[in-house]
């Protein structure tokens, strides 16, 4: 030990360089523990379980719904249409800013009541600050002979489901 | 001897006690120099300047309007704890529990109303404040950088403000809660993500209320705190409380300064 020392006498820059490298090491260390923060504050504050309602409802009986005729369902947010074409379900979350609309039958119209946005009985966008038209909802009808929509999937608009 | 002499007196031997000298370091008498080590050595005060020039201090100089703002902040603190033992943050008890405070509990409709006027007085007195600072030109340096903390303190309230929306739990907090994170999710890219976060969902439920009532019972207070501390020792640091120019005394003063001037 004592001789190495004496093979390698400490220079004047050294001290400085080990310093340095410590300086870097501490900062280095410090930055991804920074990062790792970051990361796991990300990952902590996302939940990985969602107690949020199904996408997927059951809308009952074809039968139900009279013919030509919009009807809201508030718990879920869609409006299932009975069109001469056939079925189609219709999210009721306005594009906008995600107030429920309305169905207003002497006017024939969907209208929102926070900023006045206004859609035809098929989504297309009348007028108002909405920047899209109301999103067809993937409709089907289950083995039971039920109407089933899954908010989650949206479609092209006129696929109607003929029962 | 007077009664009020003798309480003054009895005052001064109190001040004198060694008790009394542990915490309060600047001792007896009513000097300067004692006025100025009571501000000092005081850890509330001692953000504030020792010595403050009367014009800054006069009315037109301010308006009042920091002072008024701190103590809307400072009603709310007071009447939002006392609200804190009554209101459960779920989506059973939240609404039920906001028309408790209304309707049951005693005094509970006099410290909640206080609460919203206040908040709504305070958002008001911000503006004014920041507006007071604008047309002033107390933003210019060296309070440039007091001007950006004034803005960070704009943002804490707008965001208290909206963080305790939501907490009756009532039709117009769920619908303004939806709307509003609606806007976040509008931002480029991290939109979706940043709005998902807020909630701690896709919609508005129990763990937005939850979220929303740890930002507005702790997280936002404890910072608003800090940066009203950095606001205040700012002022000192940045050469007290700005008076404007035209302020009668300075006019006075200056003019004098030029005409001793003029005549050398």
């Amino acid at each position: 030990m004592s001789q190495e020392k004496k093979s390698a006498p400490p220079e004047a820059g050294k001290e400085f360089d080990r310093r340095a490298f410590f300086a870097k090491l501490g900062l280095g260390s410090l930055s991804i523990a920074a990062a790792g923060t970051a990361a796991f504050a990300y990952q902590f504050l996302s939940p990985n379980v969602l107690f949020e309602p199904s996408p997927i409802v059951n809308a009952g009986k074809p039968e139900n719904y009279a013919a030509d005729s919009v009807t809201l369902d508030v718990n879920s947010g869609i409006y299932l249409v009975h069109a001469q074409e056939g079925f189609f379900a219709l999210s009721a979350v306005c594009t906008h800013l995600g107030c429920l609309t309305a169905w207003k039958p002497e006017l024939g119209i969907i209208a929102c009541p926070c900023h006045g946005s206004k859609f035809n009985r098929d989504g297309q966008k009348i007028e108002g600050p909405a920047p899209k038209p109301l999103p067809w909802l993937q409709t089907w009808v289950s083995d039971e002979g039920d109407l089933m929509v899954d908010r989650s999937i949206t479609i092209r608009p006129m696929q109607f489901v003929r029962v | 001897m007077s009664l009020a002499k003798t309480i003054t007196n009895y005052f001064e031997e109190l001040r004198g006690t060694r008790v009394w000298r542990s915490v309060f370091r600047s001792g007896t008498g009513s000097s300067t120099l004692h006025r100025a080590l009571a501000v000092q050595q005081n850890v509330f005060l001692h953000l504030f300047s020792t010595k403050v020039r009367t014009r800054m201090l006069s009315f037109s100089a301010t308006w009042y309007l920091g002072t008024l703002t701190f103590g809307t902040f400072l009603i709310l603190v007071s009447t939002g704890i006392p609200l804190m033992f009554y209101y459960h943050p779920s989506v059973p008890q939240a609404y039920a529990d906001t028309k408790d405070l209304q309707f049951v509990v005693s005094s509970g409709s006099f410290l909640r109303n206080l609460h919203r006027w206040s908040a709504h007085a305070m958002v008001f007195l911000v503006f004014a404040h920041m507006f007071k600072v604008f047309y002033r030109g107390a933003y210019r340096p060296p309070r440039e950088f007091n001007w950006v903390i004034g803005v960070i303190l704009l943002l804490i309230t707008l965001l208290l403000s909206y963080t305790g929306y939501l907490l009756p739990w009532d039709q117009l907090a769920f619908w303004a809660i939806t709307v509003g994170s609606n806007i976040a999710s509008a931002v480029p890219v991290l939109g979706n993500k940043v709005h998902f976060l807020m909630l701690g969902g896709n919609m508005v439920n129990a763990n937005a209320l939850l979220r929303f009532y740890v930002l507005h019972c702790m997280i936002l207070p404890l910072v608003a705190m800090l940066f009203v501390a950095i606001h205040f020792w700012r002022i000192r640091k940045d050469g007290g409380l700005y008076a404007h120019q035209s302020e009668p005394r300075t006019v006075a003063a200056q003019s004098v300064a030029a005409a001793a001037k003029g005549v050398q």
